[in-house]
């Protein structure tokens, strides 16, 4: 199998005028944990958008490993939904979860695009619906347990805490059971203590062999977590390597605290 | 004690009262016979309503008290409708008690009655229908009607050009308003809120204004008349057993609606529609098919009201345009609003309130509309979420380890 999962080719995105992402590469390799950095309005939650599908790119390939192969599918001109089914599945920077049904249903959704009953099966409630929906029903609740979230099963998930909010996202989405995982700012609003157990959430995912690619402005975090690090500023990519190259990388520090006067 | 002190209070008002009123209550003064009248038996009217409303209000005003203590020692209580539907047993008395009386209805009521009840039933499967486009899918469709006329003129022509019978175009005209629902549905896939209602509200216009248009189709205005009643077996019935036929086959139609309706809701397409109704955008980044999920939603609610439009045409024997004006939608978007988004129980009631209420009140049917407004009015103010909120089914664990 090949390593690669996600491999980006010359990502460019305008709306407009305005070049959003310009010619932007990248790649995730199985099993790892990379970060996506950058100055606020760098780009990165639109690289998210077009990766998802959610904005049709104007130039570049996007492909993704497909599952038990060697050969990988290509995501250009995808529907969200069908990127989602694909294996790439993603949580939100301001969160977007359904307010008005419990935290298991939450859950459950996101099993949506690997089950298939519909109206008939609705109805009728035949034998294979039963058993999809036990299934459906124990995967959820598993989930759930593992980000550590039992205990609020049947609550809304608008009378959520905050954190406990950001983790059900993070729930949701690995109920789709994605190749990759997409976090966008899963520690954005959180407080000290939230950020240290959401470290510990995504380590643990990561040790399952999940791999993950986040977009995240906390940099404590982000020098801990990941194994590769990518900088973007202005759509472009400025930088790419490990925590330690990017730290001592002039073009980072540049971008983050501007030119020095003398110069 | 308290009672005592209650009462002691209550009389003190009472007689404060009637001193205070005396001037204005008691004294008369007639000025063609220059004598002054002593109306005694009003300070008694006084002192009897004061001393009732005091009291009255100072029970009020000690449950209030006590209730709050309540609150904060138990859990916070949900209303009534609720407990009884979270309790197997109590629901299942409470649904065998409804199907009894509905049983015998007819026999103790007199055909005015039944069919009056006939109609409530309808409304109530309408509002279902619309229930899972609005309620559930959030999707605001203001032309509901329409595919209550497909409904409607499928069986009307159906049975006037080759003689169909109604068990026969049910099913027909159910189907052909779920195909109008998803012919709709293309279209405004792409849609939302105040948009997605123009477009509907459009379209049941269009639907309207070509049945009264084109003539050759529908007998335009002047409309379809002698259409057949429902058969059974080849039986003809009088007027008045065929009213009560019709009253037992909207029972049937009510309690099958309510079960599917029911199991759509609890079910993997159901979960997508509140999904869908709460952030599109995250509910397709889930893995759901829009496209798939909002066309489901709207062919099957377009598809109940098919069957009621059958079930109509059958009822009156005589369908033209004017009987499927936005009126109606409005009125069937009101039961959905009122009883509750989302709720089965509710948009029950909602249905039963809205249509018994203007038949048995006909003598204020002048400020119907007005009432109408008002109580509409008063929901979105004081309960937006409708009567009876829908409350999403709770799941039990055993703790594993």
């Amino acid at each position: 199998m090949n390593t690669q999962i996600l491999k980006v080719n010359g990502l460019t995105m305008d709306f407009g005028g305005i070049r959003a992402l310009n010619s932007l590469d990248l790649d995730v390799n199985r099993g790892e944990i990379v970060a996506l950095i950058g100055p606020n309005g760098a780009g990165k939650t639109t690289f998210f958008n077009c990766i998802t599908g959610i904005y049709a790119p104007t130039e570049g390939e996007v492909y993704l490993a497909a599952p038990g192969s060697d050969t990988s599918v290509s995501l250009k001109g995808l529907k969200p939904n069908q990127v989602t089914e694909k294996g790439l599945a993603r949580t939100f920077q301001n969160i977007r979860l359904f307010a008005k049904m419990t935290v298991l249903e939450n859950v459950m959704i996101g099993r949506h695009c690997r089950t298939k009953a519909f109206v008939l099966g609705a109805v009728f409630r035949n034998k294979a619906t039963r058993d999809e929906e036990q299934s459906i029903l124990e995967t959820s609740y598993a989930i759930l347990q593992k980000v550590g979230l039992e205990q609020y099963v049947n609550e809304f998930a608008n009378n959520l805490p905050y954190g406990a909010q950001r983790r059900l996202e993070v729930a949701r989405a690995l109920a789709t059971e994605p190749l990759l995982l997409l976090l966008d700012e899963p520690a954005a609003g959180m407080n000290p203590q939230e950020t240290i157990e959401l470290e510990k959430l995504i380590k643990e995912i990561s040790s399952e062999g999940q791999s993950i690619l986040l977009i995240e402005h906390d940099m404590t975090l982000v020098m801990s977590l990941s194994d590769r690090i990518f900088v973007m500023d202005y759509g472009k990519k400025i930088a790419e390597g490990t925590p330690v190259e990017i730290r001592e990388n002039p073009a980072v520090i540049k971008a983050y605290l501007g030119e020095d006067v003398d110069a | 004690m308290l009672l005592i002190k209650e009462l002691k209070k209550a009389l003190g008002v009472a007689l404060w009262f009637v001193f205070l009123t005396f001037p204005i209550m008691v004294i008369k003064v007639d000025p063609i016979e220059r004598i002054i009248r002593y109306r005694w038996e009003n300070a008694a009217y006084v002192a009897i309503v004061t001393f009732t409303v005091y009291l009255v209000m100072s029970f009020i005003k000690l449950r209030k008290l006590r209730v709050t203590a309540d609150k904060k020692e138990s859990k916070p209580s949900r209303n009534v409708i609720h407990s009884i539907l979270n309790n197997k047993k109590q629901l299942a008395v409470l649904s065998f008690m409804i199907l009894a009386i509905a049983l015998v209805f007819p026999h103790f009521f007199s055909v005015y009655q039944t069919n009056v009840m006939t109609t409530a039933l309808m409304y109530v499967v309408l509002g279902l229908g619309l229930n899972i486009v609005v309620g559930m899918a959030g999707l605001l469709d203001l032309g509901f009607v329409a595919f209550y006329a497909v409904g409607a003129y499928s069986y009307a022509l159906l049975n006037y050009h080759f003689g169909l019978g109604f068990w026969v175009v049910l099913p027909i005209g159910g189907a052909l308003a779920a195909i109008f629902g998803i012919i709709l549905g293309f279209p405004v896939l792409r849609l939302r809120g105040d948009y997605l209602a123009i477009v509907t509200l459009g379209f049941g216009e269009i639907i309207r204004l070509i049945l009264e248009n084109w003539g050759e189709f529908s007998q335009g205005p002047s409309g379809i008349s002698n259409i057949s009643r429902p058969g059974f077996f080849g039986m003809d019935f009088s007027l008045e057993t065929s009213i009560m036929y019709m009253y037992y086959i909207m029972v049937i139609g009510v309690i099958v609606t309510i079960f599917i309706v029911n199991r759509l809701q609890d079910s993997r397409l159901g979960r997508a529609w509140i999904a869908l109704r709460e952030d599109e955008i995250a509910c397709q980044a889930m893995g759901i098919d829009k496209r798939k999920t909002k066309l489901a939603a709207f062919s099957l609610g377009a598809f109940w009201a098919g069957l009621i439009g059958v079930v109509f045409a059958a009822k009156t024997t005589f369908i033209n345009p004017a009987s499927f004006t936005f009126l109606e939608s409005a009125i069937i978007l009101s039961i959905v609003v009122l009883g509750g988004m989302g709720s089965i129980i509710g948009v029950i009631i909602g249905a039963f309130i809205l249509i018994l209420m203007p038949e048995y009140l006909r003598a204020l049917s002048e400020y119907r509309m007005l009432a109408f407004g008002g109580v509409m009015v008063a929901m979105m103010v004081f309960r937006p979420q409708g009567m009876i909120a829908n409350i999403r089914r709770t799941y039990k664990f055993e703790k594993q380890k």
